[in-house]
């Protein structure tokens, strides 16, 4: 009976964003914009309060998982591909994270797009990436998982491409798209190595199984094979790492930042771009029994932790140090990933969520202001001007850069202590990316903030700048105060108490010990943060600050200095590693080149060319030769006869 | 009750029908006997979908009558599970392509009509006839008013185009009809059921299966025998490429799991890896080669081929499952999937050659090019929109119908062969490249230039013929179990036969 209701429950949070979408879109012109956004809203806001309760439920009262199948999708031999909700602790956590940042962002578009003429698409859009994320997150089985995967896929592309006008803006959408495809490869191929071996897409049958595979081979090559489980896993993470923009494939986050800035906040911050991480820790059944897999996992997340974190040091672009800022951090929680900390991840996922969603909502609140100037050199001396902003903001930024007692600190500081912990290979290189990460993490942000908000005003005379609506400033204040309490407030919960907030969502082999090493030397949240002063961490963080201040503020001759004399550094920096003149020469231009041959050569010439037009030119030719025999004179055609009977008599006579 | 009827030779002949009485009046006539003509076609489907017995494999609806006595020739009617769905499909999409006819056709509009309801007449002639003769009757008399309607109605370079598609099938069949009269010679009878499990020698299947799979390999197309698609696709009117896209193509499958693979089951075996490998090209190649079209036609004709090389690994893949593996459920899977990507596909390329046709009718000259075109979506909103969802539906994407058939074929091959799928898998990526590229380039930007300026929104009835196309995308996609359950008890059958021997 509870579990019918909490079924139910779960499907009309799930439901109530698709059908404000379906109004939005289908009837937002005849309803006007201001029913549009009611509707919406109230129907988000539903979905959150739902939320809660189902949170309420499964966490509280312990309820263990439910696995409510909903329609059979696919049925064919023995396979059944039904599609299900699974409600259990991590994703009645995501849940509540997805509807509550997804009901802000809400809120503060109606200030943000106010005078945009899209105003009820985007509303639409912005319900139907709910929807999406919902189902991503409430899936029982891969194939809804990858419904939901690639439904934020698609809304995703179509909100970068908001303002299609904009060449820039389409462009990012359609990079986005391509470089999530090419992770989807990994992850379709990693669902089907699923089913070959587990003859199920569902998560129950997949997860009590796996030891059933252990040991098991794929054999790539005749004579080349590699664990069954680990290629599963990579293959999935591949996946992942399309989604949450590790590297290689994060090459599409920072072009998304060409959509309008709510969505920045929702889909490239807050949800989506964390569906990798979240998915990683849905199959932590699966990942624990592959050591190979965790330590690629590591590796990744590591790299992408400090060299994206790098890049943000040097833009100019608000948003897109933000949006580098975002890279950073989803390296992080992948970094916790594999060291088997996904109770860590998830936390950091969570305040991210917060602190992350605050800052692109400020930013944008910023934009606003400056009538859509993103230019952080146009900027400077904010902060009078714009108080709520700038305290939001500076609040944001302090999460960020894991400043007790803020909740970045607490989630970030417990990744960098299991990290320390850990044993699997890789670790002691991840260790180093990410305390390097913290030293950065504080540089770029108050970099961001010194240049905006502090110093000499370098906004042109004539642009009225104000403070913004509080439509706006309402999310930011209500995204602030979680920004501050929550990291503390959950710490203990979340990764300490038995059973923990996640609890059996997640499993963890006792070979991986970083978490429970970590348990050990924790003492309370409050003590964590007097004690903060001991750890390397703080210093680093600290450190980052004032060297922000330096630069930026004090003295930023020393700065242009430096750009000198690491002219080459500067000039990577600037390039981002040349990852995009890599994809536009050797994917874009080479795809295109051989497509032109392929159609040029193989079709056109040779096939049409040669083979059917050459048979016709064949024949036509034939025609031409053999007409020149019909000349209409009866003389030639008495010499053709006598000497064909001369012929045949000769060969009747001599070949016998 | 319905039972006494002779559904299956009304749902053929009444379209034969009506396009005769539409030739002996004007104009205005037409425009309402066709539609009615096909409204009432398409509703004769749901008796016929109401009576069939789907826990069974045998032919129902069957009629059975002698036509020519002396070779035995019936004429001879029946559905089970895969060629039912191709009817319905062809109803519909008869539908659509007459009413769309009745806005975009401005010339000989009655002689349009007729020729495309006898096109649709045959169309269900082929997917019901039980008898091989009468099958080889109306897979020719399909090409005829589809000739017709490329050479009339076509764009500039029609004629090359039309003679291009008329030779190019024609001698695919030719063949056919071969290896028709040969299997005659050993049954004694024409029925295509009694072709079934007859044990030939492995050297006579190969030979039938060659002679088979020129027929269809150029009907699917397979590469290399596919370039008359592009063209033909270009030059014909946007009713004849809804028709090429949405049912002619998928003959070609439909004969490879009628005739190739029950026939000739040991030769397909042999040959398996010819065909997976000509599947894989298509999805690669074509797809490499849609992405640098010019023409929207072209892109899109180069799209179906490479969606229709999925049909063709799902069928042929099943032989290297079973050699490979033994697991009859793979197998099964895979041809399903293949089965299901037949239907499928037909919304997705069918809605988009119909919004080539959309944009081209309200150019000045008509033109097909990517380039004359450009920021569509702030002019036509609403055209944008649901070409989007058929977009989406051509990329694959899950919760459309273009996903379901790919899905179960990529999930079966990889249980064979991890580098088929990976192969295979390069779709995710190449169709999202060419067909949102394409979209971009015709939807998104600044307005292109003073025609794309004063273009107006859909009417009503390009509305209605979208939002139908909308529910099948969706229909499917979401709920592709209502196609399998029809299909399970016929592939069932049909993949046993095909395995005799194997």
């Amino acid at each position: 009976m509870a579990n019918l209701l909490l079924r139910n429950a779960a499907l009309v949070i799930m439901l109530l964003p698709l059908l404000g979408a379906i109004i939005a879109g289908l009837f937002g012109k005849n309803i006007g914009r201001k029913a549009t956004h009611t509707i919406t809203i109230t129907l988000v806001g539903i979905s959150f309060l739902l939320s809660c309760y189902v949170f309420n439920v499964v966490v509280l009262y312990r309820l263990p998982a439910i696995d409510a199948p909903i329609y059979e999708w696919v049925s064919s031999g023995l396979f059944h591909f039904n599609v299900g909700i699974l409600i259990d602790r991590l994703s009645a956590i995501m849940m509540v994270i997805v509807t509550f940042i997804s009901f802000m962002v809400h809120i503060y578009t109606i200030g943000y797009m106010s005078d945009d003429p899209g105003y009820q698409r985007f509303f639409s859009y912005m319900s139907l990436f709910t929807f999406a994320m919902l189902s991503l997150v409430l899936a029982d089985n891969f194939l809804v998982l990858f419904f939901g995967w690639e439904g934020v896929g698609l809304v995703s592309y179509l909100l970068i491409g908001f303002w299609f006008k904009r060449e820039a803006a389409v462009f990012g959408g359609l990079k986005a798209f391509l470089a999530n495809r090419v992770g989807d490869i990994g992850f379709l191929l990693g669902t089907a190595a699923i089913l070959t071996f587990f003859n199920s897409l569902n998560y129950n049958d997949v997860f009590s199984n796996v030891s059933t595979i252990i040991g098991k081979n794929i054999f790539v090559l005749p004579n080349i094979s590699f664990s069954a489980i680990t290629v599963i896993c990579v293959l999935l993470f591949i996946g992942a790492m399309g989604k949450s923009a590790q590297m290689p494939l994060h090459v599409w986050l920072p072009e998304s930042m060409e959509g309008p800035t709510p969505i920045s906040a929702l889909i490239h911050a807050a949800t989506m771009v964390t569906a990798g991480i979240y998915m990683v820790a849905r199959m932590s059944p699966l990942f624990e029994y592959s050591d190979a897999a965790l330590s690629f996992v590591l590796v990744m997340g590591a790299t992408t932790c400090f060299f994206t974190g790098l890049l943000a040091v040097f833009q100019y672009d608000i948003k897109r140090v933000i949006a580098y800022s975002t890279l950073s951090q989803l390296g992080y929680m992948t970094v916790a990933l594999g060291v088997s900390a996904y109770d860590a991840s998830i936390f950091h996922l969570m305040t991210h969520a917060f602190f992350k969603a605050l800052l692109f909502l400020a930013a944008g609140s910023v934009i606003i202001a400056m009538h859509h100037e993103q230019d952080m050199r146009k900027m400077g001396g904010l902060a009078l001007v714009m108080p709520v902003t700038y305290v939001t903001f500076l609040m944001g930024a302090l999460a960020l850069s894991a400043i007790p007692p803020f909740a970045g600190f607490y989630s970030k500081d417990a990744i960098i202590e299991a990290v320390q912990f850990s044993t699997i290979k890789g670790a002691n290189y991840a260790y180093f990316c990410v305390l390097a990460g913290a030293f950065i993490t504080p540089l770029y942000i108050f970099r961001a903030l010194f240049l905006t908000f502090h110093g000499k005003s370098k906004i042109d005379a004539h642009v009225d700048v104000r403070e913004s609506r509080w439509v706006i400033l309402i999310p930011l204040i209500l995204l602030a105060i979680p920004s501050l309490i929550i990291g503390g407030m959950f710490i203990g919960p979340m990764l300490f108490s038995k059973p923990n907030l996640l609890g059996n969502s997640i499993l963890i082999l006792p070979i991986h010990s970083a978490m429970q090493q970590l348990a050990e030397h924790y003492e309370g949240a409050k003590k964590m943060a007097l004690e903060a002063g001991k750890h390397l961490t703080l210093w680093l963080a600290i450190a980052g600050i004032v060297t922000a201040w330096i630069f930026n503020s004090a003295w930023p001759a020393f700065a242009e200095n430096l750009k000198k004399h690491f002219a080459f550094f500067y000039s990577v920096m600037i390039r981002k590693y040349g990852f995009d003149d890599f994809n536009q020469i050797i994917f874009v231009r080479g795809f295109r080149r051989l497509g032109e041959f392929l159609y040029d050569i193989g079709d056109l010439k040779f096939i049409d060319g040669y083979i059917v037009n050459g048979c016709a030119k064949l024949i036509q030719w034939f025609a031409r030769v053999s007409r020149h025999v019909q000349t209409g004179f009866i003389y030639h055609y008495a010499l053709a006869m006598v000497l064909g009977l001369a012929i045949f008599l000769s060969w009747t006579l001599l070949g016998r | 009750m319905f039972s006494s009827l002779p559904l299956l030779s009304i749902l053929i002949w009444l379209p034969v029908l009506g396009a005769m009485i539409i030739l002996m009046t004007d104009e205005k006539w037409a425009k309402r006997i066709a539609p009615a003509v096909t409204i009432i076609t398409l509703l004769l489907c749901i008796p016929l979908y109401l009576g069939f017995d789907t826990s069974t494999y045998h032919m129902q609806f069957q009629e059975n009558k002698l036509w020519i006595s002396a070779y035995q020739i019936h004429y001879s009617l029946g559905v089970d599970g895969i060629s039912l769905s191709m009817i319905i499909l062809t109803n519909f999409t008869g539908l659509l392509v007459i009413l769309a006819g009745c806005e975009a056709i401005k010339k000989r509009l009655s002689q349009y009509m007729a020729a495309f309801l006898v096109m649709q007449g045959m169309m269900v002639g082929v997917f019901a006839a039980l008898d091989a003769i009468l099958f080889y009757v109306f897979w020719e008399g399909m090409l005829i008013p589809m000739y017709l309607s490329i050479g009339m109605w076509g764009s500039a370079n029609r004629s090359y185009a039309s003679i291009k598609f008329f030779l190019y099938t024609f001698l695919g069949s030719i063949l056919m009809l071969v290896a028709l009269l040969y299997l005659y010679r050993v049954t004694g009878t024409f029925e295509i059921q009694k072709f079934y499990g007859l044990h030939l020698p492995l050297n006579m299947q190969i030979l039938l299966f060659l002679a088979f799979l020129l027929a269809f390999a150029v009907k699917v197309p397979m590469w290399p025998v596919h370039t008359w698609l592009p063209d033909a696709h270009t030059e014909a009117p946007s009713g004849g490429s809804v028709v090429l896209a949405a049912l002619m193509l998928k003959l070609g499958i439909y004969g490879f799991l009628r005739f190739s693979m029950p026939i000739a089951p040991l030769a397909a075996q042999q040959l398996d890896w010819v065909m997976i490998a000509l599947s894989l090209i298509a999805i690669v190649y074509i797809g490499l080669v849609a992405i640098v079209q010019t023409d929207m036609k072209k892109l899109i004709a180069y799209s179906s081929i490479a969606h229709m090389g999925f049909a063709t690994l799902g069928c042929f893949m099943v032989y290297d499952i079973m050699r490979d593996t033994g697991n009859y459920h793979y197998a099964y899977l895979s041809i399903e999937g293949a089965v299901v990507q037949m239907i499928s596909h037909a919304f997705g390329s069918g809605a988009m050659f119909l919004g080539v046709g959309i944009l081209a009718d309200r150019f000045y000259n008509h033109s097909r090019l990517i380039k004359d075109y450009g920021g569509i979506a702030h002019k036509m909103p609403v055209f944008a929109a649901f070409f989007m969802l058929f977009a989406m539906s051509n990329v694959g994407l899950p919760g459309t119908a273009g996903f379901v058939g790919e899905f179960m074929v990529m999930l079966s091959s990889f249980y064979a062969h991890f580098w088929v799928a990976l192969l295979a898998m390069t779709t995710l990526v190449l169709a999202a490249a060419y067909t949102l590229w394409m979209y971009k380039r015709i939807f998104f930007g600044p307005v292109a230039n003073q025609y794309v300026e004063g273009f107006r929104d859909l009417t009503w009835i390009e509305k209605t013929n979208y939002t139908l196309l909308a529910i099948g995308v969706f229909f499917v996609g979401l709920y592709p179990a209502f196609i399998l359950n029809i299909l399970h008890a016929s592939i069932g059958y049909l993949l046993s036969v095909s395995l005799v021997g194997v």
